[in-house]
């Protein structure tokens, strides 16, 4: 909680044809920090995070990174965050050396920190690999990759483990947690499972329809289980999931439940 | 410095385009080797002169029999008189043959064979018979369809072969002098329209449905999320594909001066500059085209909507002047008729500057209203 905030989200609006994406968000993301956006599909997360990153543009409200809007900031800001869009295909006919090499390209980096980043995301073995060929998991690290290929000081990824078997899930967290360890970088992540938001980050924003139900760190959020007439036995794995339905009455995995 | 440039990302961008061209084994056959057969089938077709073997069908045994007491008939006395071959075909038929040697025409063989009057009328109309003789009363009579110019050629020789009396094998035909010059044979006609069809499928499918695509798998969208520059992206991708339109050219050339012994005639500055023109034109259609849609299927249909009416109506593979006169001011201010005239006037008729500086401005203006256009409505998301 120290220090100027490095994302500020004030009271941003947006709206589709007929639906209302976001409703009024704020956020503040102090430096260094690792927030997850937890809600179910729907909520809005990825339109949340596509106007943080400079892709949408809210109908209201006003979003600064680093202190700077958006307008006017263009250049700056894309060379100061990193990002993983919800789904991105890179090019099949591309091998992961040269997919990097190419994205690396437009923050003009070398290659030493390509082949520092293979490293980091454990791709070295597929380096020769037509992307094509990858299995969803390894995609997903390239992705992660190309993402903090510029040392961003803000990363921003969006279900970056939606659709990845236990394994997979875990290795991309493992990523994260080093990245934690080793570096300043603060972290906005969207994602519909509880573990992950548990597992990675210390503060957590539950967003539903739009708005924010509920935000704080884990201890805060677990504070409020206490009203709950069920006793759960693993509280790690089903409490926010107890929380979210005491919140909303709904089961948070709806959509996509994990069995 | 070949790290710096190794690091720059137009030069990543190029080498990304170029490796996704030469990995797509589709790209290289449809753009190399599909043109190169195209004109050998066709130009094989309709350049070289060659043997025609006409099928006739003669109504009755007997006008067919090679004995002197039968002469009574016409056709089997010029049959004997020419020394025809009699012989059986594939299937035990027995069939003869007269073969007319012409070394500026091609020869011609004539195939006899006799049939009832219902079978004849069976395989006339599947193709099988040029014409269908008969023979009354020592007059000759001949069935086809008028409107077949086959069959009216076949008429035409056979008639004037069965009219003259004696051997007719050795008479030359003392006044055709044929046009076989260069520059006026189908190939000559083809492969420039073949240079600016593959140009104009080129930008279709290499820039527009390229881009379609990498909108749809919002890979663009990824891209324009870092510091890359927008005009790197559509620079690199038109330089690739002008590039690879180039070989795509001079292979076809290489290939139809090699085969056919096709040549430029004019001038080969101004057949560049109308190909970069065309390039041009071509690469600001096709990203107006794909300013807009994240939809393949929609691209797909576009592309075809541009693409096939000019392949029809612009000349490619025969010429326009077929078309009813008052389509002609129209169908010539189409961009691919542009290119595919501008070349040939080039190449066949040895035209220079003076002549296609008027197609290269307008090409070259098309190319930047579209682009300029284009880019007005272009969607990076
Ligand atoms: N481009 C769009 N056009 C129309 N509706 C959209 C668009 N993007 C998102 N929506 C709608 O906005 C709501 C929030 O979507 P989204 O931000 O993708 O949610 P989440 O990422 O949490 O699943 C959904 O109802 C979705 O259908
Ligand atoms: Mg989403």
């Amino acid at each position: 909680m120290s220090g100027t905030p490095v994302i500020e989200v004030r009271n941003v609006h947006k709206s589709f044809k007929t639906v209302q994406a976001v409703r009024g968000i704020d956020l503040c993301i102090p430096p260094g920090r690792f927030v997850a956006i937890l809600g179910p599909n729907g909520a809005g997360k990825t339109t949340l995070v596509e106007m943080i990153e400079g892709i949408q543009q809210p109908d209201q409200g006003d979003i600064f990174i680093d202190g700077k809007t958006w307008k006017g900031n263009e250049k700056y800001l894309r060379n100061l965050i990193g990002l993983s869009l919800q789904e991105t295909h890179f090019i099949d006919k591309l091998n992961v050396w040269e997919t990097l090499r190419l994205f690396a390209s437009f923050f003009n980096i070398g290659r030493e920190r390509c082949e520092e980043v293979l490293r980091l995301i454990a791709l070295e073995e597929k380096r020769k690999s037509w992307v094509v060929n990858l299995s969803g998991g390894q995609r997903q690290r390239l992705a992660l990759g190309i993402a903090i290929l510029n040392n961003p000081k803000v990363l921003l990824l969006d279900e970056p483990t939606t659709g990845l078997d236990p394994n997979a899930r875990r290795e991309i967290w493992a990523i994260l947690l080093r990245l934690k360890e080793q570096s300043g970088t603060s972290l906005i992540l969207t994602t519909h499972y509880m573990e992950e938001a548990e597992q990675l980050c210390d503060y957590i924003v539950i967003i539903d329809q739009g708005k924010i139900l509920k935000e704080g760190t884990i201890t805060d959020l677990l504070g409020e289980i206490q009203d709950l007439p069920v006793k759960p036995l693993d509280t790690r794995k089903i409490t926010l999931d107890d929380l979210f339905i005491t919140l909303t009455g709904r089961h948070l995995d709806d959509a996509t439940h994990i069995k | 410095m070949m790290q710096r440039i190794s690091n720059s990302q137009l030069y990543q961008l190029i080498l990304t385009n170029i490796r996704e061209l030469i990995r797509e084994p589709g790209v290289l056959f449809w753009g190399i080797v599909f043109p190169i057969l195209m004109s050998l089938g066709l130009g094989v077709a309709f350049t070289k002169k060659k043997d025609v073997i006409t099928r006739i069908a003669v109504i009755g045994e007997h006008h067919l029999v090679k004995e002197p007491a039968d002469s009574a008939s016409a056709l089997a006395s010029f049959l004997l008189a020419n020394k025809s071959v009699t012989e059986k075909d594939k299937s035990g038929n027995q069939i003869h043959k007269l073969t007319v040697p012409d070394d500026k025409l091609g020869n011609t063989t004539f195939i006899f064979q006799s049939f009832e009057w219902k079978e004849a009328m069976v395989l006339l109309k599947r193709g099988n018979l040029n014409l269908v003789m008969d023979e009354k009363n020592g007059m000759v009579q001949y069935h086809f369809d008028p409107m077949n110019p086959d069959a009216q050629l076949t008429y035409l020789k056979l008639s004037k072969l069965l009219g003259s009396t004696g051997p007719v094998v050795k008479e030359a035909n003392t006044e055709v002098k044929p046009l076989t010059v260069s520059g006026s044979r189908y190939i000559d006609f083809l492969v420039p329209g073949l240079i600016a069809m593959g140009v104009m499928m080129s930008c279709m499918w290499g820039v527009s449905y390229a881009i379609i695509e990498r909108r749809s798998k919002k890979l663009l969208r990824r891209m324009v999320a870092t510091p890359m520059k927008r005009s790197n992206f559509l620079l690199a991708m038109i330089t690739v594909r002008v590039m690879m339109n180039f070989v795509e050219a001079g292979l076809l050339f290489l290939f139809a001066w090699l085969a056919f012994n096709i040549t430029i005639q004019g001038s080969v500055a101004a057949l560049f500059a109308l190909f970069i023109a065309g390039n041009f034109a071509f690469a600001g259609i096709a990203i107006f085209m794909s300013s807009h849609t994240a939809k393949t299927e929609v691209g797909n249909g576009l592309i075809n909507a541009v693409s096939m009416p000019m392949m029809v109506l612009s000349g490619v593979f025969f010429s326009y002047h077929n078309f009813p006169e008052w389509s002609i001011p129209a169908i010539q201010k189409f961009p691919l008729t542009m290119l595919a005239d501008g070349i040939r006037s080039i190449m066949t008729e040895g035209a220079g500057f003076a002549e296609t500086a008027l197609p290269i401005a307008i090409l070259g203006s098309i190319g930047f209203v579209f682009f300029v256009a284009g880019m007005k409505m272009f969607r990076w998301h």
